[in-house]
């Protein structure tokens, strides 16, 4: 068959890069845009500071510390500590990003996130790095996989879950030049990289990288390339045509993306690499549920913890690889096709 | 420095049994709310914002002034007696306290209030705030001073003791802790509840310039303000001895009246305590 991708007059207009072509994909962890951006977000404003609880390697806050050194402050295993002294600084005026593991950052300082940042209305942004299971070795100890509930429940926070490193930076730039109180989550593992500079980003803006009118497949994180390689299988083996939305702002999510997806195709997979209660799946069902019910299948974690384990094993254990995500959108098809 | 007259330390006197009467003429029109911490702070927040604050109460979001935070939001009650005296709102307003549509919330939100500066209540927050403040502060160059006023008991909170190492680390010398030192939280004696003896050494431990003083003198209150300002290179605590419920003399000492407010024939005589002391002040000094 013709390259499925980039037949996709979607992707085209999104700027993707060939993914259906392996020799194409590169492989970079989403933490190093995070870096990237940092830097750049650095230099476009003096305000942006970093703080860091003596992980500034695996956050990759590295190299603002080298590029910044006045405007980074090291506080060490400290994770309240962290986020009310953020909120402090930002009082004065400052932009701070702040840097951990998700699973201490913002999964142990969560009352002082709702507190001092968002009831207090402070400009902090939380960069919460090693999220979900493809942590891997670690094991379930350092496996944030229930951040994304957590953070989208607090009033007034914005939830940003970026696809790849490319848009990872482009969310860090995006976050640095915006108000308010964010939650910004990445991961540890080499992923593939789908997105370029030119693929447009905008928060709370959702993004159709395939179109599709059988099933839409509604993914965020590091997973949304497992959802277009499910996605072009399913056109490839059954003559499925899936919409696949890059649905990378979970809070504000794009209310009008969802439904329009819900709508056009009638069947939804969501895909998110969290527990399925309470993460992004969740605010979809709870969007639909309201405003426009469809049959929705759930890719996530099933109320299980993590394990140790290299990522590409962990993301198959917990249904999260490409041939989980084709099933669950044929259940959804059929689902779909019962009700008429 | 020099020392108050004894006319200042009078004026003194009578702003802080203003702010007393606001006290609990508020919480008697909330029907809920903390008397003891409030009152026995009276002192603290009256010298604060009569004396030693660089504010101005027409310009609350002035980038020059001083930072006040109140860690333990739950005394918000002297806080707002003390604002309201001192010119950020009417005096009125006291009477909404807690009340449906106030500013006045029950813990205190900045972004409710101006002039708050934090939103407090939840406890062990304040003093990782404040020394984010002073940081940013020396950060910018600027001269305005970071004050924390906190609770004994938020002392058990693990979050305190992170910005304490924090604010030593960065030699926070515009950051000054008060402690409002009663020996009473919810659940009775704080050294029963979980012993914080010896605090000063701790605090000293922690690389940090330790004062005491009677925080119920408003005079002596200052001069250690003043003394701990002149400390290069260290941030400061000052551990003030209160006594819970200054200045309601049924209300002293008892911990009971930690978490409640009192009712209609508690606040006349409390109201009746306060009248007469205050009758008393300008007797002092004669």
């Amino acid at each position: 068959m013709a390259s499925a991708s980039l037949s996709n007059a979607a992707a085209a207009a999104m700027h993707l890069i060939d993914y259906a072509d392996p020799a194409a994909v590169k492989q970079v962890p989403t933490r190093n845009g995070f870096g990237e951006g940092l830097v750049e977000a650095g230099r476009r404003d003096e305000n942006v500071i970093a703080i860091c609880a003596d992980l500034s390697e695996s956050t990759r806050m590295e190299a603002f510390k080298k590029a910044f050194p006045s405007r980074y402050i090291e506080i060490g295993v400290a994770e309240q500590m962290l986020v009310a002294m953020a909120s402090g600084l930002a009082a004065t005026g400052k932009i701070p990003f702040i840097a951990s593991y998700a699973m201490f950052n913002p999964g142990r300082s969560w009352e002082q996130v709702r507190t001092t940042m968002a009831l207090n209305e402070m400009d902090v942004k939380i960069a919460g790095a090693h999220a979900g299971v493809s942590v891997g070795p670690d094991g379930a100890t350092h496996q944030a996989v229930e951040d994304i509930a957590i953070m989208r429940v607090i009033p007034k926070m914005t939830v940003i879950v970026p696809c790849d490193s490319v848009q990872t930076k482009q969310a860090t730039l995006a976050v640095a030049a915006r108000f308010g109180p964010t939650y910004l989550r990445f991961a540890r593992a080499e992923s593939a990289v789908i997105t370029t500079d030119a693929t447009p980003f905008e928060v709370g803006r959702a993004q159709t990288f395939r179109d599709g009118s059988d099933v839409a497949i509604v993914a965020c994180g590091i997973l949304v390339y497992n959802a277009l390689v499910a996605a072009d299988r399913l056109a490839r083996e059954d003559g499925i045509e899936c919409r696949v939305v890059n649905n990378h702002t979970i809070k504000p999510m794009d209310e009008a993306a969802v439904v329009a997806a819900a709508r056009d195709c009638g069947a939804v997979v969501t895909v998110e690499e969290h527990q399925v209660h309470g993460g992004m799946g969740s605010r979809v069902a709870e969007i639909l549920a309201a405003q426009h019910p469809v049959p929705i299948e759930f890719i996530g974690v099933q109320d299980r913890f993590g394990q140790s384990g290299n990522p590409q094993e962990l993301v198959e254990e917990y249904k999260m690889g490409v041939s989980a995500i084709y099933d669950a959108a044929k259940r959804a098809l059929r689902r779909k096709q019962s009700r008429t | 420095m020099a020392s108050l007259s004894p006319e200042r330390l009078d004026a003194l006197a009578e702003h802080a049994n203003d702010v007393r009467q606001g006290i609990i003429r508020s919480l008697l029109a909330a029907g809920s709310g903390h008397s003891g911490g409030s009152l026995d702070m009276a002192d603290v927040f009256t010298a604060m914002y009569f004396e030693l604050l660089r504010h101005d109460p027409k310009n609350p979001d002035w980038p020059e002034r001083d930072r006040l935070l109140l860690s333990c939001g739950h005394i918000a009650p002297v806080r707002y007696s003390a604002m309201a005296y001192a010119g950020y709102f009417p005096v009125e307003e006291l009477l909404t306290l807690r009340q449906f549509g106030t500013r006045l919330q029950g813990h205190p939100e900045r972004v409710s209030l101006p002039g708050l500066e934090t939103t407090s209540g939840p406890l062990g927050e304040g003093l990782a705030q404040g020394t984010g403040m002073a940081l940013g502060a020396k950060m910018d160059g600027a001269d305005w001073r970071v004050y924390v006023v906190t609770s004994d008991g938020e002392h058990q909170c693990g979050l305190h003791w992170e910005a304490m190492m924090t604010a030593a680390k960065f030699s926070l010398d515009n950051l000054t802790c008060i402690v409002d030192r009663n020996f009473i939280q919810i659940d009775g004696s704080t050294e029963d509840v979980m012993p914080l003896e010896p605090l000063a050494d701790k605090y000293r431990a922690f690389n940090w310039e330790v004062f005491e003083c009677d925080g119920n003198d408003i005079g002596a209150f200052i001069e250690t303000v003043e003394r701990a300002k002149a400390v290069k290179g260290k941030p400061q605590v000052i551990i003030a001895h209160t006594l819970m419920g200054k200045g309601v003399s049924y209300m002293e000492g008892d911990y009971l009246w930690h978490g409640k407010p009192p009712k209609p024939e508690e606040a006349e005589t409390a109201l009746r305590e306060l009248h007469a002391a205050r009758e008393l002040i300008g007797a002092n000094r004669g």
